[in-house]
């Protein structure tokens, strides 16, 4: 086999990642369905890594949402992210930090479209001037919060307290990995490992120990796609994709799955019931589910956080089976400590919890 | 209820599809093994020409062992054995149809 130009290649699918002194920029839908898994990735970043990391509360949504969606302009979007690169100068930060997949592909977009049409660039900077009286510098460092875990993965290692291993066997726990679409696909060379070999997600998970699973559907899209999920009749495409990749994964016994995209985390968790309800079909042993963790979380979990305090219980899927695997010991009552009495939902019909 | 519902995949599983019917089929008919898919059968098809009964597409399904697509098709087929003359390679396409729609209909999983 040729090896010569091997390392040449990866190269390119290898991307400079900054070290410290990040600006960091939010999602929109992961503080609401996944609300722990930025704080604890402040909180890695902060007190285990000593990291400095600015989370800045003027920061809004980027409209990746509405731009997927058609509903506003790109020059609209562009200037919103503009805002955003103005925040980030005039606090004095170079690098920035996105927690969003999303959002990380648009920013993308926007410096690689400002890099090909310069006078695109000058027209939002105008518009930003009239808006705000701001103006900006570009990024030096443009990095997914789930590049920056993956570029800490080993001293995050050290200092585990846990491993991805099944206590009782010792065996290591059997992975799925997805990467979000609009992190490597929209341009390649921006993920490490591009869409082709995903690495990012599996690096740490090789690093944590445990074992990545490559089934069939693991480049398909989790189905989430903005324009499928905001026109109910479109729902349905959605679901099939995520139908179409569980029953490719399910052969393999996967103990959890892992996402580092906003969309494909809430989708893969949630559809797992509406399958279950439609049509009786579950994925995990005993009628459970897959759970389904973001990066944040199985970090939070190997460093030896409280389940409840990674915010596990806002799960569709029960994490109970995974955190028995692991041996992780965990109180039952905690569970929903902070759940009003009474306002606890109807338990599914199929789907067990 | 939902608004919406799970949508049935195209991709042809050849591991899940019995293909063991097809290989019956083929053995009482084994003239299709030379068919070159010119689709002179389908042209010439009286059927076709008032339905969109298609026997090209009926071979291929049952090459690829999707029997229940293919259940829906054969009712159309008026056996008139148009396709068979004009069958520039002779596959006995009229039988085929006889046998493929006995085969089905003995198996208790494929009543037609």
């Amino acid at each position: 086999m040729e090896t010569k130009n091997s390392t040449r290649l990866w190269k390119s699918y290898q991307k400079e990642i900054a070290d410290d002194h990040y600006y960091y920029a939010r999602s929109c839908i992961r503080q609401n369905f996944f609300p722990a898994s930025e704080k604890v990735f402040l909180k890695i970043l902060q007190e285990e890594l000593q990291k400095d990391i600015y989370d800045d509360p003027h920061h809004t949504t980027c409209t990746g949402i509405a731009y997927h969606s058609d509903i506003i302009p790109q020059e609209t979007t562009a200037t919103v992210i503009a805002r955003h690169f103005a925040l980030m100068t005039e606090l004095g930060y170079e690098n920035l930090a996105i927690s969003c997949v999303t959002s990380f592909g648009l920013y993308t977009e926007l410096l690689e479209t400002w890099k090909h049409f310069p006078e695109e660039e000058a027209k939002i900077r105008e518009l930003l001037w009239k808006a705000t009286r701001r103006e900006f510098s570009i990024p030096k460092n443009l990095a997914h919060s789930s590049d920056i875990i993956f570029h800490n993965r080993e001293e995050i290692n050290n200092k585990s307290k846990r491993r991805l291993v099944n206590a009782k066997t010792g065996q290591p726990l059997k992975v799925v990995d997805h990467i979000g679409c609009h992190y490597a696909k929209l341009f390649p060379e921006k993920g490490i490992g591009g869409a082709e070999f995903p690495y990012v997600l599996t690096g740490m998970v090789e690093s944590w120990g445990g074992q990545v699973i490559d089934y069939p559907e693991r480049r398909h899209c989790c189905g989430f796609g903005f324009r499928q999920y905001l026109v109910m009749a479109n729902r349905g495409y959605s679901v099939s994709n995520s139908k179409k990749k569980f029953d490719s994964m399910a052969p393999y016994e996967p103990d959890f799955i892992v996402s580092n995209c906003p969309g494909c985390s809430m989708f893969m968790d949630k559809w797992q019931y509406t399958i279950a309800e439609m049509e009786g079909t579950t994925y995990g042993k005993g009628g459970y589910g897959i759970p389904v963790l973001t990066y944040e979380e199985m970090a939070g979990l190997v460093l030896g956080y409280d389940p409840w305090d990674l915010g596990l219980q806002m799960h569709q899927v029960s994490v109970e089976p995974l955190l028995d695997k692991m041996g992780i010991d965990y109180s039952k009552p905690n569970k929903y400590k902070t759940q009003q009495p009474n306002s606890f939902p109807k338990k599914p019909l199929k789907l067990m919890v | 209820m939902w608004g919406y519902k799970i949508i049935t995949t195209n991709q042809i599983d050849y591991d899940k599809n019995n293909r063991a019917i097809r290989n019956k089929i083929l053995a009482l008919e084994p003239s299709l093994r030379i068919c070159i898919a010119c689709g002179a059968c389908t042209a010439t098809c009286t059927a076709g020409n008032l339905t969109p009964f298609n026997i090209r597409r009926m071979n291929v399904l049952l090459q690829r062992g999707e029997y229940d697509d293919l259940k829906s098709e054969l009712g159309k087929c008026m056996l008139c054995g148009k396709c068979t003359l004009v069958c520039p390679r002779g596959v006995n396409l009229r039988n085929l149809i006889l046998k493929t729609r006995e085969t089905l209909l003995n198996d208790e999983c494929h009543v037609l």
